[in-house]
């Protein structure tokens, strides 16, 4: 769909006109990122993070095949096909840090890209479809990062394969098995590190199509706004381009400024020393942990410290960690507030800046600790709090709240008045 | 129906987690977790800086050098460094007759195809550094990514080297069992404060052939800057790549604000 005031494509040049009649791509790349595709005006920063998780996920692809062209899933050589990549081929230092540097670029992106949908209620109707898609697309991210931190078979590698597919075993009367069957054997060796490279190569270009049908989901209703109210008339919106791509363009800019200056110059700062020792099945590291944007959800994992009733303490932690981000697929209903902005919500405004926020600083934190109290005991009020914000508190504040009046309009909204909208978009 | 389950579920995980914290601040509050030995003698690396430290560092090949010297005739008796190849050496300022010279001095197991033997050959310089027979107590590990793999590597391993010293009296009175056991050494740097490494540098070791005074301090240093060359011998390459790339991408981002700026100069949003 879109607005009745979208330019329609014209193709001018005599190839264009006869590709159109044909296989008219240049009209699908002109409604859904050119001039044909209209988007509010108001969009604030926050709204270049779609854009910009897009151009992580070209980065990962481009720098994981031209590093995969030099690597061998063998774990005897693994550790050395990475060293030796980095020392020996052309530019494969720059591969290898702009991959691993870029892993996390795209988790603090994709992070922004979610609490930019937790406090503007993207989720709600009728974007339901984006966010359950994006939730997918978050879900194959970790266990894209998961498999690919395996690879370069280090002591992280290993031990951090260890313990998540350790976490299957949790799994009443099938854990057992299931775990061996994930792992191709008792504990990760050859087998799991060939199907980890397997599944690593593969698994982007299920989040392309994924993302795919995240965007073409978006294009139906169109973009929200941080005002949350949707689009009456023409004046509300302007065109993607040039708009919209000048304004995604200066933030790439910012984006690349920041992300090179870890590349060139910090590439191992938010990596693990232990992981340039090679794998190592006999000596355990002194801390496990995964890469840091993991750590709110292994924070959970490990709060669980006592048994529940008849469930393991470990059950519950695998039911948590999976749970805390399951419950994400079930925002939609769970808030019902028909006001999508948080900026019309004083009271879930103040759950999110001094609840939700807060409570996520704290796991990133704890998850990155030693095992050890008082970060236990912190994460675990922490990870209470998590739980009770989507399911007790986000349901009790959205049916008790009173929101703030909206503005009539996404133009009333920028300009104080709005003289041409009409009342409903006529479709 | 929906809020209902939802809460329920919802307090499931929380009361679980209260049950966990009750717990958990009962027993950290009735039976505090004992100081251990490691915990309060263990030591952060020494401030010693390198000249590769820094966006603008590069290496000091002069430096290098001395510390590969350090390396072939002290660490090398124990420690490998399988990922550095003697050609790499050129790249530290040795030219390649002495590339050549370096790479004989070392014996180089090589599988023969036609009797299925391992001899040993010289060393030439397209070889590894080959790995080293050790029969000692404890597995020295390979140094070629030593400094990688420790936190803040290079001030390190250079703490670790001029670390050693008498196990402090007080330790012994507060944790008599943590005596550094027989064929251990006592050194704070380390982790667990006792490592099978006796103290390798002593003055005078080796002879520079730059007539710097061979210091254990000089030395431990030279070496340790040896260490983060071999764990990253594209470092300043990597550095000097940095700017001229920052440099296009400001002024591109700054290109790219003034047509942001333009294109919406009379929209108001
Ligand atoms: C590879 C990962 C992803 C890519 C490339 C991507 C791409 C995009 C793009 C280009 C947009 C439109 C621009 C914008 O609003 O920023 C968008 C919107 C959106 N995305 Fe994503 N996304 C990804 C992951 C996710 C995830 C993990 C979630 C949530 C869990 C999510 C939820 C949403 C929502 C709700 C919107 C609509 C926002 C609104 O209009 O208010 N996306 N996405």
């Amino acid at each position: 769909m879109s607005f009745p005031w979208a330019k329609q494509y014209t193709p001018s040049h005599p190839f264009m006109k006869w590709m159109d009649e044909r296989l008219p791509v240049p009209r699908l790349v002109y409604n859904a990122v050119g001039g044909g595709y209209e988007v509010p005006r108001n969009l604030n920063y926050f709204w270049n993070f779609g854009f910009l998780a897009g151009l992580c996920l070209v980065l990962q692809i481009v720098t994981g095949i031209v590093m995969a062209m030099h690597y061998a899933a063998n774990t005897e050589v693994a550790f050395d096909t990475i060293e030796h990549t980095v020392r020996d081929v052309n530019w494969g230092w720059l591969m290898r840090y702009a991959h691993a540097n870029g892993a996390s670029a795209f988790f603090v992106v994709i992070y922004v890209h979610i609490f930019r949908g937790f406090y503007f209620g993207s989720y709600k109707a009728p974007r339901e479809m984006v966010w359950l898609l994006g939730v997918v697309i978050f879900l194959l991210m970790m266990a894209t990062a998961f498999m690919g931190y395996v690879l370069p078979w280090g002591q992280m590698s290993f031990w951090g394969a260890k313990v998540i597919t350790g976490l299957f075993s949790a799994i009443p009367l099938v854990g057992e098995p299931l775990q061996q069957w994930l792992l191709g054997g008792f504990a990760p060796d050859n087998a799991a590190l060939n199907r980890f490279f397997s599944l690593h190569y593969l698994l982007p270009f299920v989040i392309v199509g994924v993302v795919i049908l995240h965007i073409w989901a978006l294009h139906i209703p169109g973009s929200s706004n941080p005002t949350g109210v949707e689009v009456k008339s023409e004046s509300d919106t302007v065109p993607f381009y040039p708009y919209y791509v000048a304004k995604d363009g200066w933030a790439i800019g910012v984006f690349a400024i920041l992300y090179c200056a870890m590349v060139f110059f910090a590439p191992n700062y938010l990596g693990h020393p232990d992981n340039y020792i090679p794998a190592n099945p006999m000596s355990t590291p002194a801390h496990i942990v995964p890469e840091w944007y993991f750590w709110p959800f292994y924070a959970i994992l490990r709060a669980f410290t006592q048994d529940f009733f008849f469930i393991p303490a470990k059950l519950m932690g695998v039911l948590a960690m999976f749970g805390a981000i399951l419950v994400w697929f079930f925002l939609p209903w769970l808030d019902k507030s028909p006001i999508r902005s948080s900026s019309y919500r004083p009271l879930y405004k103040k759950f999110f800046w001094f609840g939700l926020i807060p409570t996520m600083a704290v796991l990133f934190y704890c998850g990155g600790a030693a095992a050890e109290e008082p970060y236990v005991m912190i994460s675990q009020i922490a990870a209470l709090y998590y739980f009770a914000h989507f399911l007790i508190i986000l349901p009790i504040v959205s049916a008790i709240e009173k929101p703030k009046p909206l503005p009539f309009s996404i133009t009333e909204a920028v300009l104080g008045k709005d003289e041409d909208a009409k009342l409903e978009p006529s479709a | 129906m929906a809020r209902i389950l939802s809460i329920l579920v919802g307090l499931f995980f929380t009361v679980a987690l209260a049950w966990s914290l009750g717990l958990g601040f009962y027993t950290w509050a009735t039976e505090p977790a004992q100081p251990t030995a490691e915990h309060e003698f263990h030591e952060h690396p020494k401030h010693v800086s390198f000249a590769s430290d820094g966006p603008f560092g590069t290496f000091d090949k002069q430096q290098l050098q001395r510390g590969f010297q350090v390396y072939q005739q002290v660490c090398a008796a124990c420690h490998a460094l399988k990922h550095v190849a003697f050609r790499d050496l050129e790249k530290i300022g040795y030219n390649e007759p002495e590339v050549k010279a370096i790479a004989a001095q070392f014996q180089i197991p090589k599988y023969d195809e036609m009797t299925g033997m391992v001899e040993t050959v010289e060393g030439t310089p397209t070889d590894y550094f080959p790995p080293v027979m050790y029969a000692g107590q404890g597995s020295p590990p390979d140094l070629s990514l030593i400094t990688k793999a420790r936190h803040d590597g290079g001030p390190y391993v250079y703490s670790l080297l001029t670390g050693y010293q008498d196990q402090p009296a007080e330790l012994l009175e507060h944790f008599p069992d943590a005596k550094t056991p027989d064929g251990l050494y006592y050194n704070p740097y380390f982790p667990n404060l006792n490592l099978a490494m006796p103290a390798p540098l002593m003055e005078d070791m080796v002879t520079y052939s730059d007539g710097t005074p061979a210091t254990v301090d000089q030395m431990a240093k030279d070496v340790s800057a040896f260490l983060i060359w071999t764990a990253e011998p594209t470092m300043d390459k990597r550095k000097q790549t940095g700017w001229p790339i920052l440099g296009f991408l400001l002024f591109a981002t700054i290109l790219g604000y003034m047509s942001y700026r333009n294109i919406w100069a009379n929209k108001k949003h």
